[in-house]
């Protein structure tokens, strides 16, 4: 899909390694993500996710921990403390219904590993405890390696099961983490797996790096970096760490959004210091201007159809967010009217809502608002809370929050039913984007 | 081109603390009243150890070295304005950069961390504007100054009080010649 010509400015490239370390996918970080559960669900499904047969308990590659840790992740179910149970079915077989009836779950997982062939083939069973019947019951091919993303495989299955929606236990999250004090920070790309595990930094800097954004397919990811002592936007291809500096031009280059095709970025650019959108070809290497306004106009967001961008401008004398057409006359209209502050507006993958940093009782908050009814939900309750992105089944929201003068992500239900935080063993994170589904296979 | 962020302790360090202009208290407005003359608290132990080896200097380093006392401009929430207690700094730096047609400075934007990151950025360089027409104004040439914001991105200190805030709301001065 995308024909980004990456190898026509490794040579722009070469010149900037001295300042930057351009990691391929393979350097493992220390900044691991937890899940804290910060607020008791309501209503949360209780499931019995039992130890899979064939493997050590609490290792890395423990099935059922990772199913049942993405489970709870989503908020809607309640996974059975393994204290709690008291006996190991492997396969639904050797599950006696009464006893999960009396420990009170709707649900339970069973599964074991065994050898195939020189990999592992993974079988898991979901069935429903009251009535006992076998709601899936498939075999994976796996290796010692893959087991997590086989397990996440199997919370995406079972949560789809269950909810109707598919699941995204299989995709990752990119975000900055930042080290140091000010002036003397060092700022990291990562990407992770949705649950934070398996940390790896794509680009290290000692200048800013901000604004990560998926492209369509999941593959590339874009940001902007100033470590050229300006801002400037790349566009990196995650299999291999090889990037091109597609905008640097003088003034600011910032927020990339990708167009729904691949093919376009949508970039805020300066003149003279004035903040507007263009977008860029990133095939042509064509320009477009969208907006000419003195305000600031910046952070876009295609809309579905690639026809128009939401964006957020001041041209009202506060944050607010706008919509443009991308047709000749570039008709701008105001979309938000609640609060007197809303900026960064990001699409739910249905194209119905929008996710948004909203100024609510005089704290910086994500909300929720419905493009029909323009009904606004106020997910969070922090200070300081921005950049959200929607997961790509639009279940949940990722986004950044403060806590104890330090940033943190946090993950909100998009129905505002319940918020967690995942909380890094060091330093600073922020900017968190989460990967779109791609091409599935 | 080599940019100076350090050049005040620098020549600090070479013994011209006493050639600078003292720091009047009362020059600035209240918020972080030290943190753009920082060095100059680096300048009393430096000068101490230093011989005299002034007249290594030009009289264009001198000149800078007197100014940097005072490279920051500060702002109010939410505001692009040039308050009138850095009118006096903002005057210093185009009355150097004039006399020196061949000096340079990058006016680096920033913000607090309240808001969405991209939009700081807007806001950053709307700051870094203001103090560059103010250069114009007073005759400094367009050539002689480029801008650059990060936004909330590169904080002069940490914390999400009010304090912190204020000091983080600010244009740098950073010269080169």
């Amino acid at each position: 899909m995308q024909s980004i010509s990456l190898a026509l400015r490794t040579r722009a490239t070469a010149a900037l390694l001295a300042v930057v370390s351009l990691l391929g996918f393979a350097v493992p970080s220390h900044a691991q993500l937890r899940l804290d559960i910060t607020q008791g669900v309501r209503d949360a499904v209780p499931i019995a996710v039992v130890p899979f047969g064939g493997q050590a308990e609490g290792g890395a590659g423990d099935i059922a921990a990772v199913v049942g840790n993405d489970l709870r992740m989503s908020g809607r179910f309640a996974p059975l403390e393994r204290r709690d149970m008291v006996t190991r079915p492997t396969s639904g077989a050797e599950i006696r219904f009464e006893d999960w009836r009396l420990l009170k779950s709707d649900f339970i997982v069973v599964g074991r590993v065994e050898p195939d062939g020189a990999g592992l083939a993974v079988s898991f069973e979901l069935h429903n405890v009251r009535t006992g019947a076998s709601l899936l019951n498939q075999r994976l091919p796996s290796s010692e390696k893959g087991l997590r993303a086989t397990a996440h495989r199997i919370a995406d299955l079972v949560f789809e099961r269950l909810t109707g929606i598919p699941g995204a236990f299989s995709t990752r999250i990119a975000y900055v983490a930042v080290d140091g004090k000010p002036p003397a920070q060092r700022y990291r790309l990562i990407v992770a797996d949705a649950d934070g595990f398996g940390p790896r930094t794509v680009l290290e800097s000692r200048e800013p790096i901000m604004s990560p954004a998926w492209s369509p397919d999941g593959q590339n990811l874009a940001y902007v970096s100033f470590e050229g002592k300006a801002s400037a936007v790349y566009v990196q291809r995650l299999a291999t760490g090889e990037r091109a500096r597609v905008s640097a031009r003088t003034g600011i280059n910032g927020a990339p959004a990708w167009s729904p095709d691949g093919r376009k970025l949508a970039l805020t650019l300066s003149r003279d210091g004035n903040l507007d959108i263009y977008t860029l070809d990133l095939a042509t290497q064509a320009l477009t201007r969208v907006t000419s306004d003195d305000a600031i106009d910046t952070e876009a967001e295609w809309a579905k159809d690639g026809q128009s961008l939401f964006f957020t401008s001041d041209r009202a004398g506060n944050a607010q967010v706008y919509r443009v057409r991308l047709d000749e006359a570039r008709k701008a209209e105001r979309v938000t009217f609640t609060n007197s502050y809303n900026a960064r507006p990001r699409l739910s993958p249905d194209g119905k809502e929008l996710a948004l940093v909203t100024l609510d009782r005089g704290g910086y908050r994500i909300g929720v608002m419905d493009l029909a009814s323009r009904n606004l939900r106020v997910l969070t309750n922090g200070h300081q809370d921005e950049s959200p992105s929607f997961a790509p089944n639009g279940a949940l929201v990722i986004y950044a929050t403060r806590e104890g003068g330090r940033g943190s992500l946090a993950i909100a239900s998009s129905d505002g039913a319940f918020q967690q935080r995942l909380s890094s063993d060091q330093g600073d994170v922020r900017d968190p984007a989460w990967q779109p589904f791609g091409p599935r296979g | 081109m080599k940019f100076m962020h350090l050049a005040a302790v620098a020549f600090l360090s070479l013994g011209l603390a006493a050639c600078s202009k003292p720091t009047k208290p009362d020059e600035t407005a209240t918020p972080p009243a030290d943190a753009g003359a920082a060095s100059s608290g680096l300048g009393g132990e430096a000068a101490a150890g230093a011989g005299t080896t002034a007249t290594a200097l030009t009289p264009q380093q001198q000149a800078l070295a007197a100014i940097q006392q005072k490279n920051v401009v500060y702002f109010e929430f939410d505001s692009s304005e040039i308050g009138q207690a850095y009118v006096p700094v903002v005057a210093a730096h185009a009355q150097y950069l004039v006399k020196f047609p061949t000096a340079r400075v990058r006016l680096e934007g920033h913000t607090d961390e309240r808001g969405s990151r991209e939009y700081n950025i807007g806001l950053g360089e709307r700051r870094a504007q203001t103090v560059r027409r103010a250069l114009l104004a007073q005759g400094v040439a367009e050539s002689q100054i480029t801008t650059v914001s990060y936004g909330e991105e590169r904080p002069a200190v940490e914390g999400s009080d009010e304090a912190a805030f204020a000091q983080n709301r600010r244009v740098e001065f950073v010269h080169a010649q």
